[in-house]
């Protein structure tokens, strides 16, 4: 069995989505190691906690995400960003990357697919 | 953009959530006008403020029994009031986040605010004639509520 050589924190205001996205994770290389409910604390939770993966909701209160990984990416270009929002549009994706993040996966997603999505993030 | 294709894009994203988030789909009755100007709420009402080049908002309300059997569909296992609140929260910000592919980026949506009560009041826009749209899953019955001016 692979040892983790991923550092996942999971950004998102919603609690359910969170645990979702822990719960989910089927990539021994990917081990969960936080969770945090907006961009403000996404940024302390980075500095504390040194992930290597990020998964970033868009809407958030205090500070949205695309502001949360412009910052992130500024901080840490080798960190890898995986974009989870709703906002189905292509302009707000194309936006995401723009600022950094590596992938977008939209909102509803079923497990498989976010698993899809994390294989790629990592590039396995 | 027609009124009717405008709850066409609503129902899609109600029918795409229930068969990818808890995998089992959901129906979509017929879309009527709310006989009444404030539509019956169900146990917990989910409310997102639009602005942008549309103004106005969507709630998703649901009972508390329907969203529990969600949450365990998606194999968590806390039923707790907060999660309940968040789920039905999260469920209104998917479905009109998601009407953004058809809307555009200036179909601009707020956090979620959280109704816990079948009183609690709507800030319906004024002189506003909410759009319901029914839904059944299994056997409970929900609400799309959609208000955009």
């Amino acid at each position: 069995m692979d040892a983790p050589r991923h550092r996942l924190l999971v950004v998102d205001d919603s609690n359910v989505i969170r645990r979702r996205i822990e719960r989910a994770n089927e990539l021994p290389q990917i081990e969960f190691v936080g969770a945090a409910r907006n961009g403000v604390e996404a940024l302390e939770m980075h500095a504390l906690l040194h992930p290597t993966l990020v998964t970033m909701d868009l809407t958030m209160p205090a500070m949205d995400g695309g502001e949360c990984v412009a910052q992130l990416v500024q901080r840490d270009p080798e960190l890898r960003i995986l974009v989870i929002s709703a906002l189905a549009d292509k302009l707000t994706a194309i936006d995401a990357l723009e600022k950094g993040a590596c992938g977008f996966l939209c909102k509803p997603f079923s497990d498989r697919q976010l698993n899809d999505a994390m294989r790629k993030l990592i590039g396995d | 953009m027609s009124l009717e294709t405008e709850v066409g894009v609503f129902i899609d994203g109600v029918l795409n959530y229930f068969s990818t988030s808890v995998q089992q789909g959901a129906l979509c009755g017929t879309p009527h006008l709310a006989l009444s100007e404030k539509p019956e709420l169900a146990d917990y009402t989910g409310v997102i403020q639009v602005s942008g080049k549309r103004t106005g908002l969507v709630a998703f309300t649901a009972p508390k029994s329907m969203l529990s059997v969600m949450l365990m569909r998606m194999q968590e296992t806390d039923m707790s009031h907060e999660n309940l609140c968040d789920l039905v929260g999260e469920i209104a910000n998917t479905l009109a986040g998601n009407a953004r592919r058809d809307f555009g980026q200036q179909f601009q949506i707020s956090v979620p605010a959280v109704l816990s009560s079948r009183a609690s009041p709507v800030p319906y826009p004024d002189a506003s004639r909410p759009i319901v749209i029914p839904i059944d899953w299994r056997n409970y019955h929900a609400r799309l509520i959609v208000c955009l001016n």
